[in-house]
């Protein structure tokens, strides 16, 4: 197993690594990240990626195929625009979380900070504990599973993305309602839940929110609420 | 009317000509504001405000079609491994496919490649036919992140990122809703039909030390091999310029506010931003300041027309100018032979700027396949070769009159300004005179 050790090597010569076909199948073990940036970014090969402590803005950052595992806290931006494969934040993660992300599956054990799944484009995001404000704002598809509360502003200006919380939710955003659970998004959220490996209890305490749909196309008549 | 006189007793008034009247009674009948395309159409000082000083007793020009004025320009050499070479001063700036067609993107790349210079994607990600036909690609990373992946991104020949553009600093975007084509939408993961919105701010950065972090992302991921450019809607340019340089850029795009839009409120188009010729000035003085002039290579964008647009803008120092709604205008945009159709839109050639709502009878900013098609892409990229062709001609035909051997040798000295507005704007002084406005006497 290559193990790059943050506190000799630069954070290039990791990333160069990950970027190498040669990485395909691999497993690397990251040692004394030491909240430096962009650990990992930027990976494409189905590469198991073990970071042992925690990293700064943007780990993970834009991945393709890789399994990453941070066995700490994330920094703003982790997994931002990951398009697949597995990001996994044991403790809690900063701002921005899985902003833009296009697909694959982001995990973070704890909580994260405001806006949370951001513009999300696909990605499947579950959160362990709690989001902070605007999370999921103008989120266009894929899942966000919140298992704690939600700050101001869900779901914002959101699209056709789906959002599941188990907690409490502070207030929704623009646009943004809360949706009957059907038998098919217990199904879902199940699932999601289980590909994440976390055990939310009873989930009959879930709530689902999705798009009112009345923003999507200008309305002056509805001015008002932008 | 029965005084045959009548007429020349009208007087219009300054403060509600007819177009603030038809906006003022459009308003009270559509209560919402009007959103069109094209930049702004007020006047403001300009590079028509500059004149050159050819050689004379004290300069030797150069001869016309025989002694060589070189156009070459290298960009993103402060960190990148791969940087720019372009055989012309002029690029094609950042248009959508989604705003315009695929035709009308692959005419651009097809242009900028005859000619050796490079075009630019916009909102909604990288296209085959865009990315086929550009030699030189320049992969827009924008706050919408629409079509961003990682794959198109490591086949971008650099990478600009976008705060601000010059028709809207401040502002996102619209791509209303009728110009979603099935593929537009697949491209930014929306549903068809509806209205889709450009973010105005990025989702996952704020302000500038956090912008140094994400440019060192985006060199981690392409493995520091392709510049990296930042462009700024002109306002508080000189800081701007500033912070971009400190924040890594290898190039920084300057957009004034007469640059284009495919869609934005006239209001914002016409009230924000400065003019390009106060920002070039700006912009250069900061990368002076920084010890970065030409290091940092400037690009200027905003309402460039021409050879002489060109010539003045690298004169006050930028390295290279831009062009969007030229180009769009060169492909056949307001072109006359459309007159019928667009006076059945209600307007005339010359005066179109409805880009938004995608009825464009040129097959430019459409989405509308039946429109599109008028456009060959073959033939839409021999006239921007063409063009680019005589703006560069143009650029050197006013390098050679102030003997300059390469263009980026023109320097402010080479020029007078026509105005005491364009005087001050550019820290030219006023032709016949010493005198630049804030610089005493």
């Amino acid at each position: 197993m290559p193990t790059f050790d943050l506190k000799d090597v630069d954070v290039r010569e990791l990333n160069q690594a990950l970027h190498d076909e040669a990485s395909a199948g691999a497993e690397f073990k990251i040692i004394n990240p030491n909240g430096k940036h962009s650990v990992a970014v930027g990976a494409m090969y189905s590469t198991q990626i073990d970071i042992e402590g925690h990293v700064g803005y943007y780990c993970a950052g834009m991945n393709q195929q890789a399994t990453v595992t941070v066995h700490g806290n994330a920094g703003s931006g982790c997994a931002e625009n990951m398009t697949s494969g597995q990001v996994r934040v044991k403790g809690n993660a900063s701002q921005y979380c899985g902003a833009t992300a296009h697909g694959g599956l982001l995990v973070v054990e704890g909580d994260t900070a405001a806006r949370c799944g951001i513009s999300m484009k696909g990605v499947d995001i579950v959160i362990g504990g709690s989001v902070g404000n605007m999370s999921a704002f103008m989120a266009q598809s894929g899942h966000l599973v919140i298992c704690g509360d939600a700050g101001e502003a869900l779901g914002d200006s959101m699209y056709e993305a789906r959002i599941y919380v188990g907690g409490e939710v502070a207030s929704l955003g623009a646009d943004c309602i809360e949706k009957p659970i059907k038998s098919e998004h217990e199904a879902e959220l199940k699932e999601l839940l289980g590909q994440a490996g976390i055990d939310a209890g009873d989930i009959s305490r879930f709530r689902r929110y999705g798009s009112a749909r009345k923003l999507y196309n200008f309305n002056i008549d509805h001015a008002g609420e932008y | 009317m029965s005084d045959p006189e009548f007429k020349s007793r009208l007087r219009e008034s300054a403060t509600f000509p007819r177009h603030v009247i038809a906006e003022i009674q459009r308003a009270a009948r559509e209560g919402i504001y009007d959103i069109r395309g094209f930049g702004a159409k007020r006047q403001v000082p300009d590079f028509d405000d500059l004149l050159f000083l050819g050689a004379s007793m004290s300069r030797y020009p150069l001869e016309g079609y025989r002694e060589r004025c070189d156009t070459s320009v290298t960009l993103g050499a402060r960190f990148a491994k791969k940087p720019i070479e372009l055989k012309i001063p002029i690029t094609i700036a950042g248009m959508s496919f989604g705003a315009l067609s695929s035709q009308a993107k692959e005419s651009l790349g097809r242009g900028a490649s005859i000619m050796g210079t490079s075009t630019t994607t916009g909102d909604g990600g990288m296209t085959p036919e865009e990315r086929g036909h550009s030699d030189i690609l320049v992969y827009q990373y924008l706050p919408s992140r629409y079509g961003m992946n990682p794959d198109d991104l490591r086949k971008a020949d650099a990478i600009e990122v976008v705060v601000g553009q010059g028709a809207k600093p401040g502002g996102g975007g619209m791509l209303l809703g009728q110009k979603i084509s099935d593929r537009v939408a697949e491209m930014r993961n929306l549903p068809k039909g509806i209205d889709q919105r450009s973010a105005c701010r990025h989702p996952d950065w704020t302000g500038p030390d956090d912008l140094e972090i994400k440019i060192g992302e985006l060199r981690e991921i392409t493995d520091w091999q392709v510049p990296i450019y930042v462009k700024v809607g002109a306002t508080r340019t000189f800081f701007d310029v500033t912070l971009a340089v400190k924040a890594g850029a290898d190039v920084v795009v300057v957009d004034g506010m007469q640059g284009g839009t495919a869609a934005t409120q006239d209001v914002f188009i016409e009230h924000v931003g400065i003019p390009t010729l106060p920002a070039v000035r700006l912009a250069v003085e900061a990368l002076k300041e920084l010890d970065m002039h030409r290091k940092v290579q400037l690009i200027v964008s905003g309402g460039i027309r021409n050879g002489a647009d060109t010539a003045k803008a690298l004169a006050l120092g930028a390295d290279a100018v831009s062009i969007g709604t030229a180009a769009m205008i060169a492909l056949g945009d307001n072109s006359p032979e459309h007159e019928a159709e667009y006076n059945k839109l209600g307007t005339s050639a010359g005066y179109y700027d409805d880009w938004q709502d995608g009825c464009d009878p040129s097959g430019i900013s459409t989405q509308d396949p039946e429109l599109a098609q008028r456009l060959d892409p073959e033939l839409g990229g021999r006239r921007i070769a063409n063009y680019l062709n005589c703006m560069t001609l143009e650029t050197q035909t006013l390098a050679r009159a102030c003997g300059k051997s390469h263009v980026h040798n023109l320097e402010p000295e080479d020029m007078v300004a026509l105005t005491v507005e364009a005087a001050a704007m550019a820290k030219i002084p006023l032709a016949g005179t010493s005198w630049i406005p804030g610089n005493g006497f």
